[in-house]
């Protein structure tokens, strides 16, 4: 059996690291653009793309996101598409994130002021104009420090795809543990490598949090 | 490319899924209640404790809220046994989801104290009432109301990650899932199945949440 | 044709109607002030012209512009009326000058140089051209008003609907916005008004219109709504017994 010093082990959760970031960045950057889809849908004035859109938030929020990881890694592999584990765990990370997102986004659209609406529609606007000038500007500052604070959800649910068996941060936790049989170590190494990752973002979503009240007060 | 689904298999399965169904609602029973308590407790501790307790409450805290769940179990499951605590897999998922729950809640009740008006704790100290006193008779209960809701979503997203459990074989309904997916092959239709389980229990442990804070809460909050 | 034709309009929302056949037609040139309790379906008139409300039955007709449920038409009958809120209504985000900008050249196309001419000529004409950089919340309230009325008439409307424009300002700030509403309605703007300012309704509208539980309970003249009302409804509005 190979020795593993402390220093290996440590270059070989980092090296494993990267995994977790970039699928993080792919699942946040890939849910950002189909929730803000879904948000659009889920906000339409058509009855048939709102009913989509909140039963697609239902279904995505409502069941775990193993069970989304596993339907995306087994049951297509049934149809005879052949899916590695990075794209399972890519397409399901995605369309999970971007249910929370959507809804997350889709408060701060209703925050806006009934009145900026009606003021745009006055002036001739139409459902799109309004949005692009005068909604989302607005909801998008009140959005930012939600959103920061779900990315810290999409770093911690990347560690399920370890399951489906894409070697990211938690899988090599196990290998390692498999390999040197010292379990409290590692996964105490682990969690605070996903803590490194994770609070700086928990910390600065509520900063921005803070900014954002002390702005509203002023006004 | 043409599947043929087949569910014949549920019929020799059930029983494992019923366990299965009981097993993720026993886990999230004794989490939700454990877990709450255990936030209302860090959450006072945090408001209106000993100083001294506040900074390892908030380390705690931030620790749990900045992990995920599965690592934390690892940790509580293969780790601890290093310090010669051995738990069996439903002890260990059991502590698991208290500890995870245990330091959302606090988070959300904490909101739901700081946002008391201020004449609350006047009017309990002109009383002559000590903070504690104050803390637990006028305003515990209002401050829990408040946040109910978001209490709720965060039991309900909880429950739906109790599905990693399964990862140290408690035999909850993902591991019902996994077992009858490597007997039978056949995942799609054991995976589709479970998930629509985990909808139906999620959406009824939504309307029961809702049910709970009617009951237990029947007044309107005080502005 | 008249400019403005209000036939037998409708409106509920849910079992209670708002609005039991309204019947009014508007010339061109013509101030009108609608008054009435709260309640009796003035506010919701007004919104019915701009299209912020859908009538149940009736019909609303602008310069020969149907007023029909779809963005296109809603579209025209908006480039026509111009609306001012009782809460101004101002973008936030956007700059006074940004404010008064953005319509012209999103929904009208204008280019940019002519809408930021057009919209420094507007504020001059509501005496606001120094505050064209200031941002919503660095104004008054009777400034942020004046400036939506800039907004509004950047779109070169051939009616101006006022929704209790000046309700929501403090009262020294009341005749800053007036002033400028006498000076619109010299140079000949055709105006719908919802208003409690009962003398400025005197002086300054050539027809007021008494609303009365969703129907239209008396109109003519201020001098004969005001001097002589005819019902007692009206009697007991203005408080003359």
């Amino acid at each position: 059996m190979i020795e593993f010093t402390t220093w290996d082990i440590i270059r070989n959760l980092l090296l494993a690291t990267r995994w977790t970031v970039l699928l993080s960045l792919v699942s946040f950057v890939g849910g950002g653009t189909a929730g803000l889809l879904l948000l659009f849908l889920r906000i339409s004035k058509r009855k048939a793309l709102r009913g989509f859109a909140r039963y697609y938030i239902e279904l995505f929020q409502g069941t775990p996101l193993l069970m989304q990881l596993f339907i995306a890694f087994f049951g297509l592999g049934l149809f005879g598409i052949d899916v590695p584990a990075w794209l399972a765990a890519g397409l399901a990370l995605i369309l999970w994130t971007a249910s929370f997102l959507a809804e997350i986004w889709r408060g701060c659209v209703e925050a806006v002021a009934k009145g900026q609406w009606e003021a745009s529609a006055s002036l001739g606007m139409g459902r799109f104009q309004q949005m692009r000038y005068i909604i989302l500007p607005q909801a998008l500052k009140v959005a930012i420090p939600p959103t920061v604070g779900f990315s810290v959800q999409v770093v911690k649910g990347t560690a399920l795809t370890s399951i489906i068996g894409f070697v990211e941060l938690s899988k090599a936790g196990t290998v390692v543990t498999n390999a040197t049989f010292q379990p409290f170590t590692i996964y105490g190494l682990v969690a605070l490598i996903y803590f490194a990752l994770c609070w700086p973002l928990s910390k600065s979503s509520q900063i921005l949090e803070r900014k954002l009240n002390v702005a509203h007060r002023n006004h | 490319m043409s599947y043929h689904f087949e569910f014949s298999w549920l019929l020799q399965y059930y029983p494992q899924i019923l366990k299965g169904i009981l097993i993720t609602l026993e886990l999230i029973a004794i989490g939700g209640v454990l877990g709450i308590s255990l936030g209302i407790i860090c959450a006072w501790t945090r408001a209106l404790g000993p100083a001294w307790l506040k900074p390892v409450v908030a380390g705690y805290v931030e620790l749990i809220r900045n992990t995920p769940f599965l690592i934390q179990l690892f940790f509580i499951f293969f780790g601890l046994p290093s310090l010669g605590l051995q738990l069996d897999e439903l002890t260990a998922a059991n502590i698991a989801m208290v500890v995870n729950l245990g330091a959302y809640s606090c988070e959300i009740i904490r909101a739901g104290i700081q946002a008391t008006p201020r004449g609350q704790f006047e009017a309990g100290a002109s009383l002559a009432m000590t903070p504690f006193e104050t803390f637990r008779h006028v305003v515990l209960v209002p401050s829990l109301q408040r946040i109910w809701p978001a209490l709720s979503s965060q039991v309900v997203i909880v429950m739906l990650g109790s599905s990693v459990v399964s990862q140290i074989a408690a035999e909850d309904l993902t591991f019902a899932a996994n077992f009858i997916q490597s007997r039978t092959f056949r995942a799609f239709e054991a995976y589709i199945v479970s998930t629509a389980i985990y909808l139906v229990l999620a959406i009824l442990l939504r309307q029961v949440l809702g049910i709970l804070g009617r009951v237990i809460f029947p007044g309107r909050l005080a502005r | 044709m008249s400019l403005i034709e209000i036939t037998e309009v409708r409106k509920s929302f849910g079992s209670t109607e708002v609005l039991k056949g309204i019947n009014l037609d508007v010339e061109p040139g013509e101030v009108i002030a609608i008054i009435g309790k709260s309640g009796s379906g003035k506010s919701t008139l007004l919104r019915c012209i701009n299209g912020l409300e859908t009538i149940n039955n009736g019909s609303i007709s602008v310069a020969g512009a149907q007023f029909i449920d779809d963005e296109l038409h809603l579209k025209a009958l908006r480039l026509k009326v111009g609306m001012i809120f009782q809460q101004f209504n101002l973008f936030p985000h956007l700059t006074v000058g940004g404010n008064v900008i953005l319509s012209q050249t999103v929904v009208k196309k204008t280019p940019r140089p002519e809408a930021e001419t057009m919209a420094r000529k507007m504020l001059e004409r509501v005496g606001l051209g120094h505050k064209f950089d200031a941002y919503p919340d660095e104004l008054s309230g009777g400034q942020q008003q004046r400036v939506a009325i800039a907004r509004a008439l950047a779109m070169q409307p051939i009616a101006l609907l006022c929704d209790e424009i000046t309700s929501a300002l403090d009262p020294e700030l009341v005749s800053e916005v007036l002033a400028v509403v006498r000076e619109l309605a010299t140079e000949g703007m055709t105006l719908l008004m919802v208003t409690h300012e009962m003398k400025f309704a005197r002086d300054v509208c050539s027809r007021v219109v008494f609303m009365h539980q969703g129907r239209v309970h008396e109109i003519g003249p201020p001098e004969g709504v005001f001097a002589n009302p005819k019902t007692p409804e009206l009697r007991q509005f203005l408080g003359v017994h």
